[in-house]
């Protein structure tokens, strides 16, 4: 029978107050018990509109099935068929607008937590089963895959899986992209990213970091002289957006990606850290999207008596998770929507002194569809703060671009791709944010996971 | 990890180190930086690279001991490793056409200056340098210059060796006297490549500077290295680090290089106390 209960289970949370001055995961994940209740919430649909929402198309309705018998180690091998990164993309994923918002239950109620079902399943599978994955036989191809974010690992994964002898090359470090440089602590612990690129590492995934493709290596070498059969890029978003506006120099602007890689990939949260941070009072950061909610909610784990989010549309444009909006506000990020920078203002030894922006208000729709923010006359006015974050954006990095011949990019700097995610160069594929420009973790899984089963394809008729 | 071939004290701040980086070493060429990370939780420096050996597989670089990163580097012996090293970042130095060159090299500036000088000379141009230090105890690569240079002049503050005065002292008597360059480069201190471009702005000689800001990750990630170079954005780790010295904004450059001033003398006495209490015990 199932559990007809037209809400979720809801997810045990820090409470806000306290995760607000703390770098821990805000949200503490299911218990064995709300996990098998929230799964028989789900009707198991013939036609299971869920898995149509998923990126990676994972069988959704049979790993909740397998959690409702409490087998959870039974539907993790079911995820893990699709997904190379569940205990990620439980915490990351947008479902709310990909497979949750197909769901049958959602009509009249809420729909199934496929999300913390999925990452009620990973985290168990990885406190109870440390048993990793055994390398198949090798098949005798080698792939390059450039870059250890979500689209590399997804790709390296899949060919590993199937035999192939994978070298990852990862200028930081560290492995992970965005998932160490980029999303906090609070929101994805590094040691379940660590955890993930083990499993890799059982599988034969070789990884080579503070290795820069386009600098260290090119592409042509490592095809001509180094072996490697294919190539995929997944390089993403790289450089950081600016708006152009007076001031953006000054001490104490910085850009998301940098405050981001300060405090998550060189641990400038910890106070005994080697790398400097602006421990700033009163900050701003410029933008709506999940980067933005990301640097603002570590802007007041930094210690910032106020946050401010400034966004030029309105609270249903903002482009963050809605979850993440959520959160923002509980933890006392103050939203100033429908405002728009336009000056960055000079304070005592070039510092930041506030910054001038003026009111929006919002006009017809515009190429995307949303509706295009227009200037309110005379509403200029000074927001008292002294950090500054652009959080507005990013082009793709030109290191690859500038050093591999052929490879055809949009006027924008993105690698074009056709759907199997092939490029204008014969065996070298792209995907993820370098293809698409700056979105998710599971789009780029997506793109990774296409691009490993075309290159498949290409080297087994080979 | 990358290990230390060799080691050596070039004057009391100032050390050279040879890794083992063959990867690097086989692309580097001058001009171009590497970033590296002494231990687990250190932090990601730039340093432009001093020379390299393609054939041994190892890279050369010169440091001035300034802070806490820099205090642990040199903490590390011949035969010990460092954690992380990657490169060669950055465009290399362009040297096509020159004929006639001046090479300024201020302080530790030098080190990146002399790689420069070094293939000028090889390629067949004619190279100037004028290099200066504080006195005569900070001088360094006194005989690597003498040998790829057709002129060498060392100026110091308070004229301990060579002539007293600045740089831009010579290099003025120098054009003055009718030398005519096609390129004047400038590598050292902000206030040094400031005065050096007002000087040769003056005399209309295209100059070229290395700025060597704040980064991170040095392939155009984090923009912290970013600077306004003709009044435009640009970032020193993918654009640079060489620049039109004509075009750059020198004053807002220098500013943006105190950002963590404080921090970092807290980080190097932090360094020293750490270091002391390893020597005690």
């Amino acid at each position: 029978m199932p559990n007809m209960s037209l809400k979720k289970n809801e997810m045990p949370h820090q409470a806000p107050e306290v995760r607000a001055r703390n770098f821990k995961e805000v949200a503490l994940g299911y218990t064995a018990e709300q996990a098998i209740d929230e799964a028989k919430r789900c009707l198991n649909c013939k036609n299971r509109p869920c898995v149509s929402g998923c990126p990676v198309n994972i069988a959704i309705p049979e790993f909740i099935a397998l959690v409702a018998e409490g087998d959870f180690e039974g539907a993790y091998n079911v995820i893990t068929r699709q997904s190379s990164l569940p205990a990620v993309c439980g915490r990351v994923c947008p479902q709310e607008t990909q497979c949750e918002s197909k769901c049958v239950r959602g009509i009249k109620g809420e729909p199934v937590a496929i999300g913390r079902l999925e990452r009620f399943v990973a985290d168990w599978h990885n406190a109870n089963c440390n048993t990793l994955p055994v390398a198949p036989e090798s098949n005798g191809h080698k792939v390059a895959v450039i870059g250890s974010g979500p689209s590399g690992l997804a790709c390296a994964g899949d060919l590993a899986k199937k035999g192939y002898s994978v070298t990852v090359f990862e200028a930081l470090h560290v492995a992970g992209g965005v998932l160490v440089y980029g999303i906090p602590e609070f929101r994805l612990p590094k040691a379940i990213v660590a955890k993930e690129i083990e499993t890799l590492k059982a599988l034969g995934v070789e990884i080579k970091t503070n290795y820069v493709v386009g600098k260290t290596v090119s592409i042509d070498e490592l095809m001509k002289e180094e072996g490697f059969e294919a190539v995929f890029i997944g390089s993403g978003a790289g450089l950081p957006r600016f708006m152009g506006i007076e001031g953006e120099n000054l001490k104490g602007v910085y850009s998301a990606n940098e405050f981001l890689t300060r405090i998550n990939l060189m641990k400038a949260y910890k106070e005994d850290s080697k790398t400097p941070i602006f421990r700033a009072k009163r900050v701003a950061v410029c933008g709506g999207g999940n980067v933005a909610m990301d640097a603002a909610r570590s802007a007041l784990r930094l210690g910032a008596d106020e946050v401010y989010i400034v966004y030029r549309r309105g609270e249903s444009e903002l482009p963050a998770r809605a979850e993440e909006v959520e959160h923002a506000k509980e933890e006392g990020v103050i939203f100033k929507l429908l405002t728009n920078p336009t000056k960055i203002l000079k304070g005592e030894n070039g510092m930041v002194g506030g910054m001038e922006c003026v009111e929006m208000t919002l006009g017809e729709p515009d190429a995307s569809g949303r509706r295009r923010p227009v200037v309110k006359e005379g509403s200029e006015f000074v927001l008292d703060v002294d950090c500054v974050i652009m959080a507005i954006g990013t082009s793709p990095n030109p290191l690859i671009k500038s050093t591999t011949d052929g490879l055809d990019t949009e006027k924008w700097g993105g690698i074009i791709a056709d759907e199997t995610g092939l490029t204008s160069r014969e065996g070298v594929y792209a995907g993820g944010d370098a293809v698409t420009g700056a979105a998710t973790v599971i789009l780029a899984m997506g793109a990774g996971k296409t691009a490993a089963s075309a290159i498949d394809e290409q080297l087994k008729n080979k | 990890m990358f290990k230390i071939v060799a080691k050596e004290s070039l004057n009391p701040t100032v050390s050279k180190m040879v890794i083992s980086a063959p990867a690097i070493a086989k692309k580097a060429e001058p001009g171009q930086f590497i970033i590296l990370r002494v231990d687990e939780d250190g932090e990601r420096i730039p340093l432009t690279i001093a020379d390299f050996d393609r054939e041994n597989g190892t890279v050369t670089i010169i440091y001035q001991i300034v802070g806490g990163t820099t205090k642990a580097l040199d903490a590390k012996k011949e035969g010990e490793y460092i954690c992380d090293f990657v490169g060669p970042l950055g465009r290399a130095t362009e040297t096509d056409g020159i004929k006639k060159v001046a090479v300024i090299g201020g302080g530790v500036g030098c080190a990146i200056a002399l790689p420069v000088a070094k293939k000028l000379h090889e390629l067949g141009a004619e190279v100037h340098s004028v290099v200066g230090f504080r006195n005569k105890d900070l001088v360094i690569l006194q005989k690597e210059f003498t040998e790829y240079s057709d002129k060498y002049i060392i100026m110091t503050d308070d004229g301990s060796i060579g002539e007293k005065g600045l740089v831009t002292d010579a290099l003025k008597k120098l054009i003055e006297s009718g030398e005519k360059y096609d390129e004047v480069i400038a590598i050292g201190p902000l206030i040094m490549m400031k005065f050096v471009c007002k000087l040769t702005k003056e005399y209309g000689i295209k100059t070229t500077v290395s700025m060597n800001p704040i980064m991170i990750d040095g392939t155009g990630m984090c923009g912290g290295c970013r600077l306004t170079v003709g009044g435009k954005v640009k970032f020193a780790c993918v654009d640079g680090p060489d620049f039109d010295g004509h075009e750059v904004d020198f004053d807002e450059a220098m500013d943006r290089g105190t950002m963590y001033r404080e921090f970092e003398r807290h980080s190097y006495e932090e360094t020293c106390n750490l270091l002391n209490k390893s020597v005690e015990a």
